[in-house]
């Protein structure tokens, strides 16, 4: 009896002991576009360096509101904030890009595995000028294939996203009637189509029903192997989605500040519908309670994402790793974090 | 002593109970207010949706409609099943085995969370209403009242039945000793002595269609038009708050708290119409 209570007495010690040793756990949420990405870095971080990252994918807007609210340490967007955006926050915050991905356009035609659009056709789809799939304008750029005679369903986001911002600015690019009446932002009125929940949401129903067409962030439609179009780029190429044609897209000039869209880049290889994706957090990080070691470790984890090592590993899951000088501004400008205005080491 | 201590537990119980009502009420309309000053009365009978930022619109009336519409589709094709459900277990077969075990696995439907419904309905139905040609890729109006009919089934039911079986035995036998059939009874007696509590089990199926969520959200094709036939794809108040909560903020996000109002609103009048029903024509 006396032995039982000197075990339960150590066993609790112990647990108090390492209840009070609490390991540094960070949050964010955001984007679901990068989920898979983030993922697979979140883990690799927390296996070197022991640091728990809690993310929640739960949209753009969602985890800005959260930054905003003091509730996580970072936020994840597709959609880098505006002027008026950073303006509402009040605090300075910074931009830090972390990968590039490309929004696909995924398609459900019944034995046809490849498909090539024209950027003018793409836009006519979306605009609901283009109804079956044996029309004239798709069969033009498709002369090697069989189209069925089968009515376009589009499928696009019912939520506010910024996969669907990026795709409207593409969108926005290309078509005059499309930015005339409809315009680019994270959520817009598509005129014709049904609409589904999140990025998984608008992969299943393609995958569920013949005829549709509809974007997707890539590694939702490459995981489901749901096939999707080339799409026809500035220089006039046909470009599939892969993690060079998406480098290739930010082989621009791009702002140190990375804050810029990529989407239609003139570069020969350039798949048209890439982006940036970003993590922003506040410049100061002594904000709603948080510990040093909190700011430290979320500066750590930046450091982390922008290292050769984790940038590596984003081909593995479909995104595309940032280009040199992306990745040298990133770094300095993680440099002015501050924690009661002295630099975070 | 004993019985005072329970008699202000349950008193600041209920107190409880009423503040977070009147909280959540305060937080909607406080919420709601923007939309309304914005746009007016106006806001329930427009059906503009738009989040073009300097041009922002938006209106109730294409969710208020998409609501009714499925909610009273649902019961109506509902009916049918439930009634006849109703007379089996409350007197057909009153009291056996049968009714016992068709009763319990009606009430189980209502024991199933509405996620499965819809995950039924987004692989077995949604094909099966595109083979039958109603529309192109299976969501909609329809797809959406069908799954909500089935969901609502046990409700209207199980109520219906226990309404069937509360009328008093003295009036059947009376029936039957005048020389009725057992369909002059159930048709000429029972049912019009269990009108009024078979109807309110009827509406207050319909708040239940009214408010569900999930299952519609999967199956009604999110589109933010009016619906001008049964197959269109369609929102509903519930599965536009759903959808775009998330990304939602200033005056949208003031917007959809106001449909959560009216929801709210449209669903208590609901209620308390059954009420009213059972109170005024009560055996």
């Amino acid at each position: 009896m006396k032995l039982k209570i000197v075990v339960l007495s150590v066993f609790f010690a112990t647990c108090c002991i390492s209840c009070s040793n609490v390991k540094t756990e960070i949050s964010g949420a955001g984007a679901t576009f990068p989920l898979p990405y983030y993922n697979m870095v979140f883990k690799d971080f927390s296996d070197t360096t022991g640091i728990n990252v809690a993310y929640g994918g739960i949209g753009s807007g969602g985890g800005i509101r959260s930054l905003k609210d003091g509730i996580v340490d970072f936020a994840a967007t597709d959609a880098f904030l505006s002027k008026a955006e950073e303006a509402e926050i009040a605090k300075s915050v910074i931009h830090v890009p972390t990968c590039l991905g490309a929004v696909v356009v995924a398609y459900n035609v019944p034995e046809i595995s490849s498909l090539r659009l024209s950027a003018d056709v793409l836009a006519d789809i979306f605009l609901g000028v283009i109804t079956k799939w044996n029309d004239g304008r798709i069969v033009e750029t498709n002369p090697d294939i069989v189209l069925p005679d089968l009515n376009i369903t589009v499928i696009y986001r019912s939520d506010g996203s910024g996969t669907t911002n990026v795709f409207t600015d593409y969108l926005s690019k290309i078509s005059d009637r499309w930015r005339a009446e409809i315009g680019a932002a994270k959520s817009v009125s598509f005129p014709v189509g049904v609409a589904a929940k999140g990025n998984p949401g608008v992969a299943g129903i393609i995958g569920q029903t013949a005829g549709a067409i509809g974007y997707v962030g890539s590694e939702y439609a490459f995981a489901r192997k749901i096939a999707f179009a080339s799409l026809q780029n500035k220089a006039g190429k046909f470009v599939k989605p892969s993690t060079a044609s998406i480098s290739a897209a930010a082989s621009a000039n791009i702002p140190a500040d990375s804050k810029i869209m990529i989407t239609n880049s003139a570069a020969e290889e350039a798949y048209p519908i890439s982006c940036f994706t970003w993590i922003v957090i506040y410049r100061e990080q002594n904000y709603a309670k948080r510990s040093p070691e909190q700011a430290q470790a979320t500066v750590k984890l930046l450091n982390f994402i922008l290292s050769n090592e984790a940038q590596s590993k984003a081909a593995n899951v479909h995104y595309a790793p940032l280009p040199e000088n992306v990745r040298c501004n990133a770094l300095k400008s993680l440099k002015s974090v501050t924690y009661n205005g002295k630099a975070i080491e | 002593m004993k019985d005072k201590v329970v008699k202000i537990l349950t008193f600041i119980a209920a107190v409880i109970i009423l503040i977070i009502c009147g909280g959540m009420v305060y937080s909607l309309v406080t919420g709601a207010v923007p939309a309304f000053e914005k746009f007016g009365v106006d806001f329930i009978f427009k059906k503009d949706w738009q989040y073009t930022p300097d041009n922002e619109q938006y209106g109730a009336l294409p969710f208020i409609v998409g609501t009714l519409i499925t909610a009273f589709l649902a019961v109506i094709i509902s009916f049918p099943f439930s009634m006849a459900v109703s007379l089996f277990v409350g007197e057909y077969f009153k009291d056996t085995k049968v009714a016992a075990f068709l009763g319990t696995a009606t009430e189980l439907l209502a024991g199933i969370p509405s996620i499965v419904y819809g995950l039924w309905g987004f692989y077995v139905l949604r094909p099966i209403m595109v083979g039958m040609g109603l529309s192109e890729q299976g969501f909609g109006i329809m797809t959406s009242s069908v799954v909500l009919a089935i969901m609502i089934i046990p409700y209207a039911a199980s109520l219906s039945s226990e309404f069937i079986r509360m009328v008093p035995n003295d009036i059947k036998e009376g029936a039957y000793s005048l020389g009725a059939t057992k369909y002059e009874v159930v048709f000429h007696v029972i049912l019009p002595a269990a009108a009024s509590g078979i109807s309110s089990s009827y509406i207050l199926s319909l708040g239940r269609a009214l408010g569900e969520t999930m299952a519609v959200t999967m199956l009604i094709g999110n589109t933010n038009t009016l619906p001008t036939s049964l197959t269109d794809t369609a929102n509903t108040m519930a599965s536009i708050i759903a959808n775009q909560f998330g990304e939602a903020a200033g005056l949208k996000l003031s917007a959809l708290i106001a449909i959560g109002l009216l929801l709210f609103l449209i669903t208590a009048l609901i209620n308390f119409i059954a009420k009213m029903i059972i109170k005024k024509y009560a055996i």
